[in-house]
């Protein structure tokens, strides 16, 4: 006779139904990233040597914003995820593996919000 | 209160040690690689733009560090580990669509990004070098 449920006595041995939605997001935000990635590699490149006030300018532009924006989204959900999996993969200690997982997520959010922070001040003029 | 019950061995597979180095094992291992040199990579994008926002002075401090020896070859393993990663990427998506699986598609697709990742960068570089005005 035991006192714990059908729920409790399974939990933690499979499957967490959350694979699917981190193969469906990997996968989106990787075709996302593709002409965003080719779009600023171009931009960036074709300004390189330019001065600051050109530079900021640029960047600054409704429709450079917008890319920027949207390729820092996708690629901070993109790398997170991928380093999610890379901590899964190779780090076996429950505890560590939760504080590297915060720490990656952290930083994916620190790196994130602070390019964002940035493309909008320049496009709104600060 | 019943006992709990010792996690079941599974079996482990062979690993990076038992089996022979192929192309395709090596593209699996460096689109992680990549992976990783981009997801660190990010703190030179975000601090080029930042520095962008803060104003002439410190954008011309990061376009100095990135100017160096040091900080070329860095963006130029960046530029390489985004390309390789993108390219790898497609692949994948690829393959996603169920097919090239085929051991020949499997080489060829291998060898494409391989080459095609050094040559495009190799591209974009002299491009920039381009738009700068010279070898400087």
């Amino acid at each position: 006779m035991t006192m714990r449920t059908p729920l409790g006595q399974v939990r933690g041995l499979g499957s967490t139904r959350a694979g699917t939605s981190h193969f469906w997001w990997q996968r989106l935000t990787a075709v996302a990233n593709i002409p965003l990635t080719l779009f600023i590699v171009f931009s960036i490149v074709f300004h390189i040597g330019t001065d600051h006030a050109k530079m900021a300018a640029y960047l600054g532009s409704p429709i450079v914003t917008i890319a920027l924006f949207l390729f820092i989204v996708s690629s901070v959900f993109h790398m997170g995820l991928g380093m999610n999996t890379i901590i899964e993969d190779y780090i076996q200690h429950e505890g560590l593996k939760i504080l590297a997982k915060m720490a990656s997520t952290f930083f994916c959010i620190v790196i994130g919000f602070s390019s964002l922070f940035a493309v909008l001040k320049l496009s709104f003029g600060g | 209160m019943a006992k709990l019950k010792a996690p079941i061995e599974r079996p482990l597979s062979p690993h990076l040690q038992i089996y022979r180095l192929t192309l395709t094992m090596l593209m699996s291992i460096a689109h992680r690689a990549t992976g990783i040199l981009l997801y660190f990579g990010t703190i030179l994008l975000a601090m080029w733009l930042i520095s962008v926002a803060t104003g002439p002075a410190y954008f011309a401090f990061v376009n100095d560090l990135f100017s160096t020896y040091l900080g070329r070859l860095l963006l130029l393993g960046y530029t390489w580990a985004l390309l390789h990663h993108m390219l790898g990427g497609i692949r994948h998506l690829i393959w996603d669509t169920g097919v090239g699986f085929e051991r020949k598609t499997v080489e060829i697709l291998a060898w494409t990004t391989l080459i095609g990742s050094i040559v495009l960068t190799i591209g974009v570089w002299l491009m920039g070098y381009w738009v700068r005005g010279g070898l400087s």
